[in-house]
């Protein structure tokens, strides 16, 4: 016999469900007055300091289909590359911008939209920088697990060609998934959850 | 709060055989919805290991009490009057303190407040059925609520789904981030339920299922069910802080 690690198991998910709306942005659904606003609504004000930009898109399913029924959240550094949170010790961000932003696709178009902030470079675990990014996380009706992916800046080829995680995909031809095209002050990201332009999605 | 000292390390790698998979086809929706290439696995930066935190000045007097945060003055939700409490922890075993928890569920009838909801089951004027709390120095939390029905959905010709609370979690990283659900001792529809099934391993349903917990009921009042629920735990050490490789 040895000693028990004593570790307990992580919960396992479930999904969301089509009624993610109620408990997460209930606002959005016309049920005012339990909450003065929905979490994650805004992340930025007047003051923030960063270029103003918006991320829109869909997640498509298998078929083609738009969901009209996810939940979509990002989390960014701030313009200098900070992180708005008590784990980040390397200096203060930007406290005029939350960094995490909350947003469901569109009921009928299944279009998402934030307003944000172009995000700095942030360091990979062996100091290397790693190109401007935001991390997203996808729930909806039929994902049992919360699905992990980035979104890279199409006008960033020289960081996106050095990024130590872009580097270390097998499948280049895979890559375009992970990458933003710019129109404007606007980056689509679109999101496929199957098929040949299937988006490339982590295990963080 | 024990923020003074916050931990930094990467996470644990996530069991994904104690996790639901993607491609669960008896849940027919996550048919089309579930990636079929594998995922692509890098070593937790500073992007995953930070995440939002949120304080208490965000909370509402009543947002833990889904009997009253929807209700007309002096009136109440209807149903069985519950308590749900219980802690959020990490795979160490240590409680996770200021944890944003937002649950939302069905009223006593198995109806929720949405606009593509058809269940014949009617609305309850004094439930909308969302609430939310911050978890204490402890990790420990506490809602008050009404036993949600369990409701019939299109999946086969006549599923079920066993009453239920849907629970969405923060962690300190965004690499915690969960959603799950938590389920009610002694439901007999839990074993049928095609999305409880999406997870393969007994234990990990189990862990799902509150327990009864008459030791905390409201006499006269309200009974209570106990819920844990555990977060993704972290390395931390003298050797875990090089991630910024200096
Ligand atoms: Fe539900």
């Amino acid at each position: 016999m040895v000693q028990s690690l004593n570790r307990l198991k992580e919960s396992a998910s479930q999904t969301a469900g089509p009624y993610v709306h109620i408990g997460c942005t209930p606002n959005f659904l016309g049920m005012a007055g339990v909450y003065p606003d929905d979490l994650g609504h805004a992340m930025v004000n007047d003051k923030t300091s960063g270029e103003r930009i918006t991320v829109t898109g869909c997640v498509f399913d298998g078929t083609g289909t738009p969901l009209k029924d996810a939940l979509i959240e990002i989390w960014q550094a701030d313009a200098n590359g900070l992180y708005n949170s008590p784990s980040e010790l390397r200096g203060s961000a930007d406290p005029n911008f939350t960094g995490w932003g909350r947003q469901p696709t569109d009921l009928e178009t299944g279009v998402f939209s934030f307003q944000t902030i172009k995000p700095g470079r942030v360091p990979f675990g062996d100091g290397r920088d790693q190109a401007p990014h935001i991390s997203f996380w996808i729930v909806a009706r039929g994902i049992n697990l919360g699905l992990n992916t980035r979104m890279y800046f199409g006008d960033e080829e020289a960081a996106n060609q050095e990024d130590p995680i872009l580097a270390r995909l097998e499948h280049k031809v895979r890559v375009p998934t992970l990458i933003a095209e710019r129109q404007g002050d606007t980056y689509t990201f679109d999101i496929h959850l199957q098929g040949e332009r299937e988006t490339i999605f982590f295990d963080i | 709060m024990s923020n003074l000292n916050p931990e930094t390390g990467p996470f644990f790698p996530r069991d994904r055989s104690w996790q639901p998979k993607a491609y669960t086809p008896d849940y027919k929706t996550s048919v089309v919805r579930s990636p079929q290439k594998a995922l692509i696995s890098f070593p937790n930066t500073i992007s995953e290991i930070t995440g939002p935190v949120f304080g208490h000045n965000i909370l509402g007097e009543l947002d833990h009490d889904l009997i009253c945060n929807f209700a007309k003055p002096g009136e109440s939700a209807l149903g069985e009057r519950i308590i749900v409490h219980g802690r959020v922890l990490d795979e160490r075993g240590r409680g996770v303190p200021g944890a944003l928890i937002e649950v939302w569920q069905a009223n006593a009838g198995g109806r929720y407040r949405h606009k593509n909801e058809g269940y014949i089951a009617p609305l309850d004027p004094n439930f909308g059925g969302c609430g939310r709390t911050i978890t204490n120095e402890d990790g420990a939390y506490e809602f008050r609520t009404v036993k949600p029905g369990p409701y019939p959905w299109p999946n086969g010709v006549n599923d079920w789904r066993p009453a239920h609370i849907h629970f969405s979690l923060f962690g300190a990283g965004f690499a915690q981030r969960l959603i799950t659900q938590m389920y009610f001792e002694g439901d007999p529809l839990i074993p049928l339920c095609p999305i409880v099934n999406a997870i393969s391993d007994a234990r990990a349903i189990e862990q799902l299922i509150a327990p009864l917990d008459m030791a905390n009921t409201i006499p006269m009042d309200a009974r209570a069910y106990k819920f844990d629920i555990v977060l993704r735990g972290r390395r931390s050490g003298p050797f875990e802080n090089k991630l910024e490789g200096n």
